[in-house]
Formats: C-alpha cells, sequence, structure tokens
C-alpha cells in the first residue's frame, strides 16, 4: 500500500464522510436554495377515509405571498407505480389501484395528499392553507387486517376487495402430509409489530424548471436517485430521462424509508414546471411520522412438525401482510420474495408451504423497512424453533445444531426457491457462544436472582438474502426493473481517481468503502479518490441503495470496472516499457517487468492514456475511463448468530438488555469498523422493535404514536455494549467475495431479545410476549401468567 | 408559528401589565412547553412576555423554607448548593427532568404553572406542602393543583417563586415513560412536620395527587414494605398507550416504597 499505510481491503479506516458530517457541513436537501425559490405546504387529509364533495380555495388563493394553490382537479398526471407485480394463487394478477399524487375524489389515509400551497415563504403557505375549505364525507374506517379482509368498508371500492393478492409459494399438499405423520407439531401465532422509520432527516425536495432548456431537476431525500427518475419521468409526468435530473445529495438516513417513490416529490416536479419557479418542501417532523412509508405490520400463524429427534419435518405459514390504503414502490415484494423465500432459515426443513395475503387498510403505506420480509421471516422462524424446543424438552442451542444445513451441504437448494452458495452456521454459533461466555450464564443468572432479578438468555441463528438477483429470475417473479448495478472509474491525467456508482450512501460509508476497493486495486491514497454517487446527470445508472446491496452488486460493478482500467493500463504499460503485458506485475500501483527493474507508476500510465505521445494507438484508444455493469448470478447470503442477555425487574416489567453478541457471516469484510457501525446500528433497531417501538392506530385511523412522545425510539442508555464479530466463509459467485451486511443487525436481533425475554420470564409460566414487550406488557404477562 | 409581538420587561410588575395590556399575552419562561405547542400552531398568542429579565430566579433559604424563583431553571435548582443540602430529594427530583439541554432551559415556574399531568414539580410541591408565591397572592400547592393543565391561577396572574418548608426527609421516584421520559408514575415521599405525605404524578386523571392509602400505611409505619402492601385503587387512575391504570395503580406502590427506602 501506498506509504506502508494500509488504507486497501480489510483496514479499518476512519470514514472520509466523517470531517463533513460531524462538522455539520454535509449538504442535505433542505440546504438547498434555488435563486427565486417559493414554499410548499402539502394539506393533508385528516381523515382516513373520506369522500372530498369539494375543495374551495377561493379564499387561500386570494392571501397573502400565495404563488399557486393546486388540487387533484388540476393535476391529472399518472399515478404512482408499484414496481413488483405479484401473482395470486389462481394466476390472476395483484389488485393495483391508482395511487394519485394529489387526492382525486376521495382520501385512504390520514395525510393524504389533498392539495399543494405554494407561496413565497413557508409560512404565509401554511397561514393560506388553513383558509382552504375541504368538503369531507367522513367514511367509516378500515384498520384492522382481519376485518379489511373480511370485506365491509373497502379502501378501494372499484376493486371489490381488501385483499391485493393472496399468494403462495410450496406445495400445500406435501406439507400438510409431512406435518400428518410428524411426531410433533409446534404451532404459534406472530404479530410483527408495525414500524416507523424515523429518518434523522425528514424527506424534503426541491425542484426546478429550467423554461430556457426544458430541462426539470428535483433534489430529494431519496435511496435511489435512478430509480426516481424512471419512475416518476416514465410513469407519473411523462418527462424523458435526458429532460429530468435528480440529486440526492448528503442524505440523513433512509433504512428503506427513502426508497420509494413519494407524491411530494412528483407534486413539486409537476408544480415547478407549470410555474417555471423553484419550489422547496421540507417534511415537519410530524409529517414524517404520518405519511413516510412504514415497516412490518405481519399477522402469522404457523405451524412446525417436527420428528422424534426433533429435526424439521415441515413448516406452514399464513401470514397477513399490511399494504396501507396504497401500493407503495416495492409494498408488494416485500411479504412474499423477501419473506416467504426466507422461511428454510439456515435450517434443512424439507417441506414449507407459505400462503401469504396482502390487505389494503386505511393507514400510510407499509414498504420495505431496514431487512425488509427477511426480519418478519427471521423472527417467525426463531420463535417457532424456541417454541419447539421448549414443547420438546431439547436445548434451544441442541434443536438449532439438529436442523442446520451442515457446512459441507453447499451449494444447498431450499425448498422455498433460494439455492444458498456458502455459509457455516455452526461456526457463527460457536463463536457467539464463546464471545458471551454462554458457559457463564448460569452464575450470572444465579448473582441477578440475589438482587430480585430474572436473568434470561436468547438466541438467534439467522439467514438473510440481500442483493436481489439475477435481474432474470427477478423478472420471472415480477419486479419490474433489472438489479444489477454499474461504476465508472474515471482515473484523471495526474492518476487521481472518480469513481462513478449507483449506489447512494446515506450513513453507509460507500465514500470510505468504494475507496479502499480503489485504493486496494490501484494503489492510489485515498485522498486521490472522490466517490460521486447521487446525481442522474453525472453517474451513468443505477439501481441505488436498498437490502444490503450497495457493496455485494455496487462494489462487484465497481470490481469489474477495476478489471478493465487495469487491463488497459497494463497495455499501456507494456508499450512503455517494451515488455509483454504477460511479463507484468503490478503491485502497489507500480507495474515492474518481472526479472527486470522497469518500472512504471500508475500515475505515469495515466498520464500517457491521456497524453498519448508514445503509446499504442493502433491497438487501444486514448483515456483510462471504464464503465461495468453487473448483474450478480445469485442473491448473497450472510448469516449469523446473535446471543442476547436480559435483566427484567419483576417488580416493574423492566427490561434492560444486558449484553449483546453479534457474530455474523457478512463475507469478505472491507472496513471492519463500518461493518461494526451497521451492525451496532442495526442491533439498535432490532432491539427497538422488539422492546420500544410501535406504530398505533386507533379504529378511526388516527395514528396515535404520531410523535416522539409517544413512539418510543431507542436511546443510548436503552443499549448495551454490542459485541460484534464475524466468522466468514466467501460468497462464491462474486468477485469480493462480499455477502452484505446493512441489514444483518436488524434482521438477527429481534428474536434473540423477544427468546430472552421468554426466557427470563420461565419461572412465571409466561409462554408467549408480543413486541414491543415494554414494562406494562412485561408485568401485565407476568400477572397474567399467576392468575 | 403565528406572528406575535414580543417583550422583555425588566420587572415582574412590568411582566403582569404587558400582559394584562395584551389581546392574548402570555409569559414566556423556558419556552419548553409553550414554544413546541407555538410551532405546531396548537397556540397562538398575540403576545409573548419574556420573563428572563425580571429577576425571578435564584434560591434563598428563608427560616424553614427554601424559596425558589419562578425563573430558576431545572439544571440550577438540581445543582443549587442550597437545595442539595436542605431537600435533596427536590435536586435530584430537578435532576431527572427530561434531558440537559431542557434543564438549562426550563424553569420551575414554567413547570407548575403549565402542572402537566406528567410533570415532575408538582408532586414535590404537594408532598412538601410548598407554597406558590404570585403576584398577586400565596396559593397553597392544595389549592393550586387543580385538574390536568389546569391550576389556581387567575388570567394574567404571574408565578414569582415556590417556597418548600424543609422536611425532615424526602425521597422521589420516577417511572418513566418510555417513549416521554416525563413521569408515567412519579412519587415523592415526605417526612413533614405535619406527618407523612405521599404525592403521585403520571398517574392521576385530574393531575397529581395525595396517595391516602400509602400515607396512613406510612404514617402507622414508615417502611417501604408497608408502602408497597398498602393497595392503592385503579380508580381514577389514566389508561393509555404505555399503561394500564392497574399498572399504574401497582407502580405507584413500587416507586412509593422505593422512595421511603430512599429517604
Ligand atoms: C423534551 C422535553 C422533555 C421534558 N421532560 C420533562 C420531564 O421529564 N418532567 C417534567 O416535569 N417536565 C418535562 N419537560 C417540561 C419542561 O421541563 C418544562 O418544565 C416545561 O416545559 C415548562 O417550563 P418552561 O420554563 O419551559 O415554561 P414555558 O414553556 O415558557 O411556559 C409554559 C406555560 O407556563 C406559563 N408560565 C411560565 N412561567 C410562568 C410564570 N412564572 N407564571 C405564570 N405562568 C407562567 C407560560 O405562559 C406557558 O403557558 C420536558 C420538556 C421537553 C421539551
Amino acid at each position: 500500500m501506498p506509504d506502508g499505510i494500509n488504507t486497501g481491503i480489510g483496514a479499518s479506516v476512519t470514514r472520509v464522510e466523517d470531517y463533513r458530517f460531524l462538522t455539520g457541513q454535509g449538504t442535505y436537501t433542505d440546504d438547498i436554495n434555488r435563486p427565486g425559490q417559493a414554499y410548499a405546504y402539502i394539506l393533508r387529509s385528516p381523515h382516513a377515509h373520506a369522500r372530498i364533495n369539494g375543495i374551495d380555495t377561493t379564499a387561500a388563493g386570494a392571501a397573502d405571498g400565495v404563488v399557486a394553490i393546486y388540487t387533484g382537479a388540476d393535476m391529472q398526471t399518472g399515478g404512482l407505480p408499484c414496481g413488483w407485480l405479484i401473482h395470486s394463487r389462481d394466476g390472476s394478477p395483484m389488485h393495483e389501484p391508482p395511487h394519485p399524487p394529489l387526492a382525486q375524489g376521495k382520501v385512504r389515509c390520514l395525510g393524504d395528499q389533498v392539495a399543494i400551497v405554494i407561496a413565497d415563504s413557508l409560512s404565509q403557505a401554511k397561514a393560506a392553507a388553513e383558509l382552504i375549505e375541504v368538503d369531507y364525507d367522513v367514511l367509516p374506517a378500515v384498520v384492522d387486517m382481519k376485518a379489511a379482509a373480511g370485506g365491509g368498508t373497502l379502501v378501494h371500492d372499484d376493486i371489490g376487495t381488501n385483499v391485493c393478492y393472496d399468494w403462495v409459494i410450496g406445495e400445500e399438499g406435501d406439507v400438510d402430509a409431512a406435518l400428518a405423520g410428524s411426531a410433533h407439531v409446534t404451532e404459534i401465532d406472530i404479530v410483527n409489530n408495525r414500524l416507523i422509520a424515523n429518518a434523522m432527516e425528514p424527506r424534503a425536495a426541491v425542484s426546478d424548471f429550467d423554461r430556457a432548456t426544458g430541462e426539470y431537476t428535483l433534489y430529494t431525500t431519496t435511496q435511489n436517485p435512478h430509480v426516481i427518475r424512471l419512475l416518476m419521468g416514465a410513469f407519473v409526468l411523462s418527462i424523458p430521462e435526458h429532460k429530468l435530473r435528480i440529486v440526492a445529495p448528503d442524505v440523513g438516513g433512509g433504512f428503506g424509508s427513502k426508497i420509494f417513490h413519494y407524491a411530494e416529490e412528483a407534486i413539486l416536479t409537476w408544480a415547478a414546471g407549470k410555474l417555471a419557479r423553484p419550489i422547496k418542501w421540507t417534511a415537519e417532523r410530524s409529517e414524517s411520522f404520518m405519511t413516510d412509508a412504514q415497516g412490518r405490520d405481519h399477522v402469522t400463524t404457523a405451524k412446525l412438525g417436527l420428528d422424534a429427534n426433533g429435526k424439521f419435518t415441515a413448516l406452514k405459514v399464513e401470514t397477513m401482510a399490511n399494504m396501507g390504503a396504497y401500493l407503495s414502490t416495492f409494498a408488494s415484494s416485500v411479504p412474499t420474495y423477501l419473506y416467504a423465500t426466507l422461511l428454510a432459515g439456515c435450517y434443512t426443513t424439507p417441506v414449507i408451504f407459505a400462503n401469504v395475503k396482502a390487505i389494503f387498510t386505511n393507514t400510510v403505506p407499509v414498504d420495505a423497512y431496514r431487512g425488509a420480509g427477511r426480519p418478519e421471516a427471521t423472527y417467525l422462524l426463531e420463535r417457532i424453533v424456541n417454541k419447539a424446543a421448549k414443547e420438546m424438552n431439547l436445548d434451544p442451542v441442541e434443536i438449532r445444531t439438529r436442523n442446520f444445513i451442515p457446512s459441507d451441504a453447499f451449494p444447498y437448494q431450499t425448498p422455498v426457491a433460494l439455492q444458498y452458495d456458502s455459509g457455516d452456521y455452526m461456526a457463527t454459533l460457536k463463536r457467539a457462544q464463546e464471545l458471551h461466555d454462554t458457559a457463564g450464564f448460569a452464575a450470572r443468572r444465579a448473582e441477578a436472582e440475589a438482587r430480585g432479578k430474572k436473568l434470561g438468555l436468547g438466541y438467534s441463528t439467522y439467514l438473510e438474502a440481500c442483493g436481489i438477483a439475477p435481474s432474470a429470475v427477478a423478472g420471472a417473479l415480477g419486479a419490474r426493473a433489472g438489479l444489477y448495478e454499474s461504476a465508472e472509474v474515471r482515473v484523471h491525467p495526474t492518476g487521481s481517481v472518480t469513481i462513478f456508482t449507483g449506489t447512494h450512501s446515506h450513513g453507509q460509508g460507500h465514500e470510505t468503502t468504494f475507496a479502499q476497493l480503489v485504493s486496494e486495486r490501484l494503489g492510489v491514497p485515498l485522498e486521490n479518490i472522490e466517490i460521486s454517487h447521487g446525481d442522474t446527470n453525472r453517474v451513468q445508472f443505477g439501481m441505488g441503495t436498498y437490502g444490503s446491496r450497495s457493496l455485494a452488486v455496487g462494489g462487484v460493478a465497481l470490481d469489474k470496472a477495476l478489471d478493465k482500467i487495469e487491463a488497459k493500463a497494463k497495455k499501456i504499460a507494456a508499450h512503455i516499457l517494451e515488455a509483454s503485458t504477460e511479463d507484468l506485475e503490478f503491485n502497489d500501483g507500480n507495474f515492474t517487468v518481472a526479472g527486470t527493474d522497469k518500472a512504471m507508476a500508475f500515475g505515469e500510465v495515466a498520464l500517457a492514456a491521456y497524453v498519448p505521445h508514445n503509446y499504442p494507438i493502433d491497438e487501444i484508444e486514448p483515456g483510462l475511463d471504464e464503465q461495468a455493469f453487473y448483474d450478480p448470478a445469485n442473491f448473497t447470503y450472510p448469516g449469523g448468530c446473535h446471543i442476547c442477555e436480559v435483566e427484567i425487574d419483576p417488580a416493574t416489567g423492566v427490561t434492560e438488555v444486558t449484553k449483546f453478541t453479534a457474530v455474523d457471516d457478512v463475507g469478505r469484510v472491507i472496513n471492519p469498523m463500518i461493518v461494526a457501525g451497521q451492525v451496532h446500528g442495526g442491533v439498535a433497531q432490532g432491539i427497538g422493535q422488539a422492546l420500544l417501538e410501535e406504530a398505533i392506530y386507533d379504529p378511526e385511523g388516527q395514528l396515535l404514536t404520531g410523535s416522539y412522545m409517544d413512539y418510543c425510539m431507542p436511546r443510548a442508555d436503552n443499549l448495551p455494549s454490542i459485541q460484534v464479530a464475524h466468522e466468514t466463509t466467501l460468497c462464491t459467485h462474486n468477485s469480493l467475495g462480499v455477502k452484505g451486511c446493512g441489514e444483518v443487525g436488524a434482521i438477527g436481533s429481534p428474536p434473540a431479545v423477544i427468546n430472552a425475554v421468554l426466557d427470563a420470564l420461565t419461572d412465571f409460566g409466561v409462554e408467549d410476549i408480543a413486541m414491543p414487550a415494554t414494562p406494562a406488557r412485561v408485568w401485565q404477562a407476568i400477572q397474567d401468567a399467576k392468575a | 408559528m403565528y406572528d406575535f409581538n414580543y417583550h422583555k420587561p425588566s420587572s415582574s410588575n412590568a411582566a403582569a401589565s404587558a400582559v394584562a395590556g395584551a389581546d392574548d399575552g402570555k409569559f414566556l419562561a423556558g419556552g419548553q412547553t409553550l414554544l413546541p405547542t407555538m410551532k405546531q400552531r396548537l397556540a397562538m398568542p398575540s403576545d409573548l412576555v419574556d420573563l428572563a429579565g425580571c429577576d425571578l430566579s435564584g434560591v434563598r433559604v428563608d427560616g424553614d423554607n427554601l424559596v425558589i424563583g419562578a425563573m430558576t431553571t431545572h439544571d440550577a435548582v438540581a445543582t443549587s448548593a442550597e437545595v442539595q443540602a436542605h431537600i435533596p430529594g427536590l435536586a435530584a427530583l430537578a435532576a431527572g427532568i427530561g434531558d440537559q439541554q431542557v434543564r438549562n432551559r426550563g424553569t420551575i415556574g414554567g413547570s407548575v404553572a403549565n402542572n402537566d399531568p406528567a410533570a415532575d414539580y408538582p408532586a414535590a410541591c404537594l408532598a412538601l406542602g410548598a407554597t406558590i408565591h404570585t403576584d398577586r397572592r400565596t396559593i397553597t400547592a392544595e389549592d393550586f393543583f387543580t385538574g390536568m393543565f389546569d391550576t389556581a391561577l387567575d388570567e394574567g396572574e404571574l408565578i414569582t417563586a415556590i417556597a418548600f418548608p424543609k422536611p425532615a426527609a424526602c425521597a422521589y421516584q420516577k417511572f418513566p415513560n418510555p417513549a416521554s421520559r416525563y413521569a408515567l408514575v412519579g412519587v415523592m415521599v415526605a417526612k413533614t412536620g405535619g406527618g407523612v405525605r405521599v404525592a403521585v404524578t403520571g398517574a392521576g386523571e385530574n393531575g397529581v395527587f395525595r396517595a391516602a392509602e400509602i400515607e396512613a400505611a406510612l404514617g402507622a409505619n414508615f417502611s417501604a414494605d408497608a408502602a408497597a402492601g398498602a393497595a392503592v385503587s385503579a380508580d381514577g387512575l389514566n389508561s393509555d398507550l404505555h399503561a394500564s391504570a392497574e399498572y399504574r395503580a401497582h407502580l405507584v406502590g413500587v416507586m412509593a416504597s422505593r422512595a421511603v427506602a430512599a429517604c
């Protein structure tokens, strides 16, 4: 490495972006101001379900500073599209009711967009909005999924049902037969609680239209600018790509909630075109609570069959998944291909059947949230496995090891479509047990007991799938987009490098990790490498960042582009050094001719590429700038073992996480510090889901947890010091051997926490508890068990 | 936020007349409650009269009383040598309000005037038998807290100070709402000249109240077990997203017994 400082693969390089972020010098969407900019306020529905008889904007339109007011009557454009088509078990396509950016005669959830008020200042826009008179006929709302599935109140009258699709995977007959023949069947009812992402930066957008060029620009808080350009340009507003620029500048966290194409993006872009004036909108925190797509919200019953030895024979799962009022961008794929295909987990269950009903309700749309489908699958599996262990009098570790896919069984074909390429579940389990000192648990428990506290230990041995792929398979399953990624490596004449990636960093540290990949390959110091992302006018194309795909797909695309750079540079060096390319070696940024002292630095080769005086011009073009698109052959399959220890105060029901160990297999680790940070954050979110967080609506569809007064986010003092380690098996089908680490924390941890809580409550006879296991719930569970 | 007129008078008399002279004037103390409600457009006072210049802050000992100026911040109470020496339980209570930023701004006068049913200070006022001093009169804590977000203050009446009689011992135990960290249940136990007094905040449908059952039990036997054993009725307690009335009733006993142990 340059100057002997390791900045390549495996180095815990301090994040390049941190200086900017920690000193408050990031540029977020709300920091962007355009000359002459107006401000938008979105008037939203205060009702979860209502007919709009009329909207009177006369007084509002005459208010001070008002530039324009638009309602659904003005904005007759396409609706917001859904990116994944699911077919029901009878072969019919899912119901895709229209999702208008501005309400067309009806509002279907709290916060639905009714009008946009654009004024010279934000407070003028807000003041005018209060003068808009909307004549609503309030309709009964349907919030509970079971009630919605049964009919009655319809969220969308035209489709005649609230069931969006009724999808299955696996052979139900085979699974029923296997269950009938099983020595034991464990049944469980599970609710996966609804969550609100709560990114630190609320959603925001600044739109602009250049009358001279006809180009629209939208700065927006998105995880995938090219996807927004495609969806909004092609489906909603009919603006061709070359006239539509999407910029996602620094984005302060997404966790999935900023993947989706939101109505505000389309409304602002459209209105900027009408007015030829820039417009800014920034969500207030209460708008974020109300309108950001929410996560999870599954209700499931499942049966796990076991033979007399505790080997799993079959799994049958029936799930209802809440879609909310409209289909958000990826909503339909989350409870199907990102959930049910994961139901084998790291176990050899031979037959699996799952039926998923997606249900419309009068609530804000539900879509991917960190983990998206995989946490729901993991939670179900790891809870039912623990329950089965208890019923069969088996140790929770023993039942897992009896059912693990052995490390020599890869590639392993599951009964639910996926083929795992690599893993070693025993290795992550053993390492986690050592690190956690599970052997010392009995002594710790006795010590806690002496203080009147209950200690519990919980396991989760999980498996997940990252980087949805390949495109052709995803397409066959209903995906309406490709799932490749692109990278361009632009080597400048003096040897510095700009990387253009189609992924987007909103907390993941790509500017560091991707630069390390380049530094490793080209021997260029990190300060000479720039990672450019987030601007459709700079970056060729890309599918963005979600599903832990950035390194596993985007990083590999970069690796492929680097292959091309290296190959071309080698030809140039060979020409100048008068050697054959086979005799050239490339190490630490230097080309050397084997067995001679002839050498040439990478920077000199770059200069030669742009000043091609002594150059193989007949053979290759000048310049050193290469692009690659990479479409993976398969998903990647991170997995691991999370162990949680909790201490419960039975007098109050307070649960404290006292110890947490995460041993994950994320494939090759590029920057261990960044990976640890991703795991810490994911575990924090998992502990949040397990103990603290829940979005609750009342029967009228009002959000009861609409602020931090009622929605409990994890704070630092809710978390233990999290021990993180890795046991690595490499991904076998990508050149970096990487698997992805962004979601493992949030996927693996919730069942470890709940299993620990139930373990702690064993003496009281508590057998089930719902997430979040708040003090009130824990106390109530103890009282109920006593009664 | 709607537009408003801002005043910064330099005496409490001037502040009182500024509010009296306005259409819909409000005193501004730490702004920790008032400003968020204004930002959300839930309150639209015509005039804000900032009390920061009115010399209303500070702690002094007056005979058997500790007198705390209305504009004294939670942090100043928490770190005051006088409060720590004479009523350490009150200093500890103040140290547990909100977070450091909130404690740096929020004031005892604002908290008491606001009478949030989940606020901490009302429990201290009631348990310690405090007297609320205003620009017009003095009001006992018993008479002052009249219901949720409701007090005996008249329109435009200004709290100038709160006088706490020094107890023989006192302690406050707070069970925080996991989300807001206000009191889900907070119990102040005080041994006072008038006997054992136990005040409960966070739990009651009408705000802070005295727990007669626990006071009786502790009057007979001042012990943690006696407090825990005194059954508190769930009648009249709040049931909401965060806790049932039964759970709150149970917590009152647990917090009271822990407060006794800490006395
Ligand atoms: C994030 C957060 C967390 C919090 N956590 C807690 C907690 O755990 N426990 C708790 O008890 N509190 C908590 N609070 C409340 C806070 O501590 C303040 O006590 C409270 O906001 C009111 O005090 P203030 O000085 O900010 O008053 P302001 O907001 O300025 O005023 C509140 C009201 O009182 C009136 N008022 C103010 N001073 C006087 C006066 N001298 N005379 C007459 N009327 C007056 C005002 O006109 C207004 O109506 C929290 C607040 C926040 C923002």
